[in-house]
């Protein structure tokens, strides 16, 4: 019965094709039909998709009806909860797609080539997912399309990052369409322009909490180095997690170009993980040894509040485990390397989490020992904070997998 | 060979006497002003950064007029009716406040065993939440170094709440944007008044309101002495705040 709506659906735009005879609506037509003749998995997964975004934008307007001090678990202590971290996380992941990458598409590494096109289309998604989501945490979204254009602080990273970061979506999104035209000179122009606005505006991120000079954790220098790390680390986490993905929705077998691209990802992503470590390492070790304030924060991510989040899914689940799998694989089950992928998402999300409350959980006063502020504060999000969170999910899966029928499996030439 | 001490001759050297006498006493109170667990040590060394040296005091404040503040931390009752008067003054809302009173018990001090700290945005010199802003709604007015905000540049990133080291701003639903204490200064100030509503209001005088570039000024008086150590909170942070503390 489905099956003869679809076809006559399908015999209607045809002729409607047919009869405009243009390449133009032949070219839709087929895409079309491509969108509509996919697996079952492939319109549960979209289905679940819309869903959520739908109900993630009833959440959304209704946190706006009455008002983010109601709607949200923020205080003028903790501002910036989970809808900033998850933005962070998005970004991040952008970020690292862009950079994993530029590898084969900027430098010309031709191991890497198969996983360009779906990581650019990808980096455009999750960047769009980002913004949709700091939309519902910034009070006056459209008095920043204004002022952030005729009124800017050149000292405010914050706005190198929101300016870089709109320039970036702009390059990457080009560079796609130059990919999609074949036109791989401009594509790679595009692709260094997207390259370099978004390393400066992911460093940026990392310095709007570095240069919080009042917030002992994460001020320093570490944090813009410490982002683009990571990036690369969740770059090749997201690779290797929404290839599989792809594969696995569009039926089809991975060829060997496509295999060793994913082996090689998964070497990088390894060494990612080992740099991530080596980093964290370093921060817990001179936290400990830091003023109060510091301190204070590495006790809650060591043996406090935070403590099962950081050794539970920071560590075991974001690295460690993957780690292992990854080595114990030789990086050549595709597989086992989705897996890693998985646990690492799930590890990076918490790590994203972790990173933003934590910074804020020693009150700024504790050291003056007033009966106000001698505890850690707390923070949990709420129902609508978690509503937006999946919201932003549920546009990258529903992105993922137009992007995966329109653009045919992102199969390219080279 | 023994030395006599009343033999030495005199290098000569005069002993310190007159101006040179009070400045060899303030570089000895930078040097020595750790002595109070490091608080202390923000008084002269946080004063000087503002001004080039200790002599031009007058010239070398930023501002005209400078607005500063003085809390006599040991005369706050708690009474809050700065909190009442500042809110009243202000249109706080009941969710958010611009000054608070904290309190500090040290139960095994001898005699008074609690005090009280108010606290208000410090209207740093060095602000991190002007520096924070990505589109200039915060701001350090030119004329008088009020930190003020341009309610309608504010996206309400709250950036400048995180940046603040004084938990000083919040965000006021009805002005839709961040708000925090400018010394009254379109409630009161450009009025023509000469203090905050909380220092009006305040029954003890704990609260001391003035322009520090003004050596008649209270303000100029109680923190340009030696006799009585002057801190800022939070001298670490680096601000250079504008409301200095001190005991009565």
């Amino acid at each position: 019965m489905a099956d003869e709506t679809r076809s006559s659906k399908v015999s209607i735009i045809g002729g409607l094709a047919r009869s405009f005879n243009s390449e133009l609506f032949s070219d839709i037509y087929s895409t079309i039909i491509g969108f509509l003749s996919g697996t079952r998995s492939f319109y549960i997964l979209f289905a679940l998709g819309i869903m959520t975004i739908f109900a993630a934008s009833i959440g959304g307007l209704d946190a706006m009806r009455i008002g983010y001090r109601h709607a949200y678990n923020i205080t003028r202590e903790i501002p910036w909860g989970i809808i900033i971290s998850t933005y962070i996380f998005f970004v991040v992941t952008s970020t690292g797609l862009c950079i994993v990458s530029s590898i084969g598409h900027v430098f010309g590494v031709k191991d890497f080539m198969p996983i360009v096109n779906r990581a650019v289309f990808l980096a455009v998604v999750t960047i769009f997912a980002g913004f949709s989501v700091i939309f519902f945490d910034i009070e006056n979204p459209f008095r920043m399309a204004i002022y952030n254009a005729i009124s800017p602080n050149l000292t405010s990273n914050l706005w190198w990052m929101g300016t870089l970061y709109g320039a970036y979506m702009f390059f990457m999104a080009i560079e796609f369409v130059f990919l999609l035209l074949e036109n791989h000179r401009f594509a790679t122009y595009a692709g260094l322009a997207g390259l370099i606005s978004g390393v400066a505006a992911h460093s940026n991120l990392g310095a709007i909490f570095g240069m919080l000079h009042s917030r002992e954790f994460w001020y320093g220098p570490y944090m813009p180095i410490y982002f683009i790390a990571s990036a690369v680390m969740s770059g090749g986490a997201a690779i290797i997690f929404f290839t599989w993905i792809g594969y696995k929705v569009n039926n089809e077998r991975m060829d060997a170009p496509m295999e060793r691209a994913i082996e090689v990802v998964s070497k990088l992503t390894a060494l990612m993980i080992a740099v991530i470590m080596f980093f964290t390492a370093w921060k817990i070790i001179t936290g400990l040894v830091g003023s109060p304030a510091k301190r204070e924060v590495i006790k809650a991510m060591l043996v406090g509040p935070y403590a099962f989040n950081f050794w539970v899914f920071e560590m075991i689940i974001g690295m460690i485990i993957p780690f292992a799998i990854l080595l114990g694989t030789k990086f050549r089950n595709v597989n086992m390397s989705f897996l890693a992928s998985v646990l690492m998402v799930i590890g990076i999300f918490i790590m994203r989490y972790d990173l933003v409350v934590e910074g804020q959980i020693v009150p700024v006063f504790h050291e003056l020992d007033v009966n106000e502020y001698k505890q850690l504060l707390h923070y949990v999000p709420s129902f609508h904070e978690i509503m937006i969170t999946i919201g932003g999910m549920g546009i990258v899966a529903s992105a993922f997998l137009i992007g995966e029928r329109v653009f045919k499996g992102h199969k390219s030439s080279h | 060979m023994r030395l006599n001490f009343k033999d030495l001759k005199n290098a000569n050297i005069e002993g310190p006497h007159g101006i040179e006498r009070r400045e060899f006493l303030k570089i000895g109170l930078v040097v020595t002003g750790i002595f109070a667990g490091g608080t202390v040590l923000s008084l002269m060394s946080n004063i000087q950064k503002v001004f080039a040296s200790p002599e031009e005091f007058k010239e070398k404040y930023p501002y005209k007029p400078h607005y500063s503040m003085v809390i006599r931390q040991s005369l706050c009752i708690d009474c809050e009716r700065c909190i009442e008067a500042c809110a009243l003054t202000n249109h706080v809302p009941p969710y958010g406040y611009r000054t608070a009173i904290l309190e500090r018990l040290v139960p095994d001090a001898v005699g008074q065993k609690r005090e009280f700290i108010p606290v208000l945005c410090m209207q740093c010199n060095s602000p991190p939440c002007v520096r924070a802003c990505p589109t200039k709604a915060s701001y350090k007015d030119k004329n008088n170094g009020i930190i003020m905000i341009e309610s309608k540049k504010c996206i309400g990133c709250k950036a400048c709440i995180v940046a603040c080291p004084y938990n000083a701003r919040y965000f006021n639903e009805e002005k839709h944007a961040i708000d925090k204490c400018n010394f009254c200064f379109d409630t009161r100030l450009s009025k023509g008044e000469k203090l905050t509503a909380c220092a009006a209001v305040c029954p003890t005088g704990a609260r001391t309101f003035g322009d520090i570039s003004d050596p008649s000024s209270d303000v100029y008086q109680m923190v340009h002495q030696i006799e009585r150590p002057v801190w800022v909170i939070r001298a670490e942070a680096g601000t250079k705040p504008n409301v200095f503390y001190m005991k009565a």
